[in-house]
């Protein structure tokens, strides 16, 4: 039954053992060059840090304690900051939401030329994602503060640069799921003399809008993050009012401030979430 | 073979196909209503009107040319000087080419590339030879000290629109190269030469008007420049001392920045995955330590990055600390649900397999379950490891330092735009490195990558 020319258990084995060596040497080399990273670079901050690690570690719970502690002693009052800074917060993720649907129909009109199976030269492939992997490596924060320089103090900037970011990182996702459509609803359409925007309407899109619109909640849920950041070089929204308390420490504020953001962005999770699980089918 | 519908299907479908155009035209509506309502909150038509177009020009002409400005003062108008960019230490030792001192009428001649030129004489100074303006305009001052051009006193209205005449002031702008400003105390023309000057070598630098190759071939030369060190040394020295692009602080920031985004993603996976098999039921039969993990690991991704960045920037000052421990802290979060999701996902006949054998819990784990999950560990640590390189910047910019708060310190002093474009570009550059470096090492590691 064996053939002659099969391999013996002394060369299995010793092949076998062979490559166990050779996998425990590589594994031994990085996890040694992830502790040298690790170490080396630790003592490069804690040279470099203004002050020192475990100086820094007793403070840890200095000030979100003290945070705590003026909230709670401001009581009832607490409860006004909280609805306070509602419009505030609603304006940032007004903000988001905005630039998350500008930014997804930017993504979705690159994504269409950027995908393999709907663009046969090759050039313009390959210049789209060029430009979506420009628009992509910038930091919103990089684009939001040179708009801001130019436009002056307002939230069109940051809608912009969140736009750009949005667009880029949007972009490449949907034309990788365009590009994982299968591809024979595509040809059906094709074999029955359908036009270029009738086979993208009727075989491509149909496949790929669930997965779409799951990214873009995804990216929703980012880009509120991001719109507060932004708020806080001066975009407006809850990110410019916690940084005009955290200057003048109003601890009690600071904390009704931080609680609306982390409501927002666990509650947002749970959401997208679960829309996600309902528009894929898998509910995790 | 012919198929008769039914009288009622087809008309269920019509019901169903009305009620879905019926949903299309409200969502359609109300998307509409939304985006109008927007499009006038952000102000959107208005776009234009809120570009400075000023500053803009500005920065776009700061970002690819360099300027000298050559300026006299009326009090002394022999002592003309010439400085790069204005800078206090920046004077000019001996005059460039383009300026010429003419003894005899103790005039001073600055000639720009186009053939015009300005000339600064005692008492005035003339403007000529510039191609397509014919009339030779003169600035003097009036008995009150205010500057004017000669010929259009009260008919400031006449002047052509690169022309400006204030009380105080006389600006001259006969295109983008070319600035001429007359105050009551001085005379300062600016003269805009393309690309980045002194990149390489500071304005005192020994080696100053080397180019990249001329300092490489230096750098292995014998003939030593200083005699005191190597020109290895020199070179690298004289480099990173740049006075200009202070490319000592700036590369050092960039370090800074993707020390916090590997160490803060390396710390979060290795706290990460230890975690997220304590938090898997598969692995960890007691609920309550789960209910716990999940929980922290909710606390820890819902308190965003930004807020534990404000936390650490108390604790540990502004520096690396901060900027490591945000993005670890967000980070364990995160990957430890996702790594904890996987764990439960595996499949668990490999672990049956290997405990069948008579192996302990942990042999069990090591060979049963981190085989599945290690691809799904590494793909994703790396992920996080080029999002966070871009978080770091801005982390770096709400106070934790690295290239993000010298990006923003250079955009706020508004005149270093050269600055803030090379900035931008080394974090471009920056970024991109790491992006290729993960795809390359996720394909590497896995191998299952290319889906093409």
């Amino acid at each position: 039954m064996y053939s002659d020319n099969i391999l013996g258990f002394e060369t299995i084995e010793k092949n076998l053992k062979a490559m166990a060596f050779k996998r425990l040497i590589y594994s031994f080399i990085s996890i040694l060059a992830i502790l040298f990273l690790l170490s080396s670079g630790l003592t490069i901050a804690e040279e470099n840090n203004a002050g020192s690690f475990q100086r820094g570690l007793s403070k840890f719970f200095d000030y979100p304690v003290d945070l705590f502690k003026e909230a709670f002693e401001s009581g009832w009052r607490w409860y006004a900051y909280v609805f306070k800074y509602l419009p505030d917060l609603i304006s940032t993720i007004n903000m988001a939401f905005f630039s998350t649907l500008f930014g997804a129909i930017f993504a979705l009109l690159l994504s269409l030329f950027a995908s393999k199976n709907l663009i046969k030269n090759q050039y313009i492939v390959t210049f789209s994602r060029r430009i979506m992997d420009i628009l992509r490596s910038f930091p919103e924060l990089v684009i939001a503060m040179i708009f801001l320089y130019l436009m002056g103090k307002s939230e069109l900037p940051a809608v912009i640069a969140i736009v750009i970011h949005t667009a880029g990182a949007l972009g490449k996702l949907f034309s990788e799921a365009i590009e994982n459509a299968d591809n024979k609803p595509i040809e059906g359409l094709q074999s029955c003399g359908a036009s270029w925007w009738q086979r993208v309407r009727f075989a491509v899109i149909p496949q790929v809008i669930p997965l779409f619109i799951s990214y873009t909640l995804l990216r929703l849920e980012i880009n509120v993050r991001a719109s507060t950041i932004l708020g806080f070089v001066g975009a407006g929204g809850i990110g410019e009012a916690l940084s005009a308390v955290i200057q003048f420490r109003y601890g009690d504020e600071i904390i009704a401030i931080m609680f609306l953001l982390v409501i927002t962005i666990i509650s947002l999770d749970y959401f997208s979430r679960f829309l996600r699980g309902r528009l894929i089918g898998d509910n995790k | 073979m012919e198929q008769v519908l039914n009288q009622n299907v087809i008309d269920a479908v019509d019901l169903k196909h009305k009620k879905h155009i019926r949903i299309l035209i409200i969502t359609g509506f109300m998307f509409m209503v939304y985006l109008i309502g927007s499009i006038i909150h952000f102000d959107l038509p208005n776009l234009a009107k809120k570009w400075n177009k000023d500053r803009a020009s500005m920065f776009m002409l700061d970002i690819y040319a360099h300027k000298d400005h050559i300026k006299m003062n009326w009090k002394d108008p022999q002592k003309i000087d010439v400085r790069f960019e204005g800078g206090h230490r920046h004077v000019y030792k001996d005059d460039p080419t383009w300026l010429i001192r003419n003894k005899n009428n103790q005039s001073t001649i600055v000639n720009f590339d186009n053939g015009g030129q300005f000339v600064f004489f005692p008492n005035r100074v003339e403007m000529r030879n510039f191609p397509n303006i014919n009339e030779p305009f003169i600035f003097k001052l009036n008995k009150n000290g205010k500057p004017y051009v000669d010929g259009y006193v009260g008919k400031e209205s006449m002047l052509p629109s690169w022309m400006r005449a204030t009380e105080n002031k006389v600006e001259v702008r006969p295109s983008l190269y070319e600035r001429l400003q007359v105050y009551g105390s001085k005379v300062e023309v600016h003269r805009y030469e393309l690309g980045w000057k002194y990149f390489w070598f500071d304005f005192d630098s020994p080696l100053v008007g080397k180019g990249f190759l001329d300092a490489i071939s230096l750098m292995f030369n014998d003939d030593r420049v200083d005699p005191k060190i190597s020109n290895f040394n020199l070179v690298v020295n004289e480099f990173l001392e740049n006075e200009i692009w202070h490319h000592n602080t700036v590369l050092f920031a960039m370090v800074e920045t993707l020390l916090m985004a590997i160490l803060g993603t390396l710390i979060a996976s290795m706290v990460g995955l230890p975690l997220a098999f304590l938090a898997a039921y598969n692995v960890t039969p007691l609920s309550s330590i789960r209910f716990f993990l999940r929980r922290l690991f909710d606390m820890l991704r819902g308190i965003d990055m930004l807020i534990w960045s404000l936390i650490f920037l108390r604790a540990f000052g502004p520096g690396l600390f901060t900027g490591i421990f945000a993005i670890a802290f967000t980070d364990t979060g995160t990957l430890g649900k996702l790594m904890s999701e996987a764990i439960e996902n595996t499949d668990k006949k490999d672990k049956e397999g290997i405990q069948s054998t008579g192996a302990n819990k942990v042999l069990q784990h090591r060979f049963g379950i981190i085989p599945q999950i290690l691809p799904i560990f590494i793909s994703q640590s790396l992920y996080y490891l080029e999002s966070n390189t871009r978080a770091a910047v801005i982390i770096g910019a709400m106070g934790a330092g690295g290239i993000g708060l010298h990006f923003l310190g250079a955009l706020m002093t508004g005149n270093d735009f050269e600055n803030v474009a090379y900035m931008a570009i080394l974090v471009l550059v920056a970024v991109m490195c790491i992006d290729t470096m993960s795809a390359k090492l996720r394909r590497l590691l896995i191998g299952i990558e290319d889906k093409k």
